[in-house]
């Protein structure tokens, strides 16, 4: 029960990043690139301000696997690695706690555009 | 409020308060404004329903890796979307997600993963080094250069906070 509680609540509120996502491209007629930045920048703040971990407390996946999530990642990486190592982790943490998700997007991008054509004609 | 004045062949004029009315009509006519509530609840669904796979793939890292923590079966289950993504980009599949999503496929870590892939096979034409590899970034590079701009500046600011004894 409590399995299935927790797939609602990540369908819920990952649809509704989502539905805010479609909501901003509707009336700002915005690229993906811009709603990706907008939303990693989002993520961030949340995270800075407290609410990403609360959020997250209530839906784990529903708030990271929006592009969200890896901003919050992004800064809660930098904090967390500002604490262990101090000066150093300012430059060290963010990518630190995003590192596995690029370098697998990167290197799938990659492969997968060596096998395949391209759609897009 | 719609422009009433514009350029017709090449030449600039101001239109009249009925021509004003009936381009308004017009454009109010063929744009699919009652689509748009439609658009929201897929956007939602697929959304949705990517970030529910999410969740089952913590399960399954969970129970693969029982000594994993939560935020290392977290970061797992991105990379697991983010490569499901890149195949599906390199199917073509992804794209007609896309269409039918739009913001639903866009929002979640998917949407990285599939302007990176798109971009990456995009530009495969022109080599793999000039072409792939320089351009990959083309659409996904604004999240990552914003990305490192904002975690140094939380760092820095969380740092300088330390040492003036703010928290």
């Amino acid at each position: 029960m409590e399995i299935f509680m927790d797939f609602l609540l990540a369908f819920a509120v990952g649809g509704f990043i989502c539905m805010l996502g479609q909501l901003l491209i509707l009336i700002t007629k915005w690229t993906s690139a811009r709603i990706l930045v907008s939303f990693v920048c989002l993520g961030a703040l949340l995270q800075v301000v407290g609410l990403f971990k609360i959020l997250k407390e209530f839906s784990p996946f529903g708030v990271s696997v929006p592009i969200t999530g890896f901003g919050a990642g992004l800064a809660e990486g930098a904090i967390k690695a500002v604490k262990e190592d101090g000066f150093f982790g300012i430059f060290s943490g963010g990518f630190t706690a995003v590192a596995a998700g690029l370098a697998v997007a990167i290197t799938s991008a990659f492969i997968v555009a060596l096998i395949f054509k391209s759609h897009s004609k | 409020m719609l422009e009433c004045a514009g350029f017709v062949n090449n030449i600039f004029v101001e239109f009249t308060p009925k021509q004003k009315k009936e381009y308004n009509e017009y454009v109010e006519k063929i744009s699919p404004t009652s689509r748009k509530g439609w658009s929201l609840f897929r956007a939602f669904l697929i959304g949705g329903l990517i970030c529910a796979i999410g969740q089952a793939f913590a399960l399954l890292f969970g129970w693969i890796f029982p000594s994993y923590d939560k935020e290392t079966i977290g970061a797992l289950v991105s990379c697991a979307l983010i490569l499901i993504a890149s195949i599906l980009t390199g199917f073509g599949v992804f794209d007609k997600i896309g269409n039918f999503a739009g913001g639903g496929s866009i929002v979640p870590i998917t949407g990285f993963s599939n302007s990176l892939t798109s971009a990456a096979m995009e530009f495969r034409k022109e080599g793999i080094i000039f072409g792939t590899c320089a351009n990959m970034f083309r659409i996904a590079g604004p999240v990552v250069v914003v990305g490192a701009a904002i975690s140094i500046l939380v760092g820095l600011g969380y740092f300088l906070g330390g040492l003036v004894n703010l928290w």
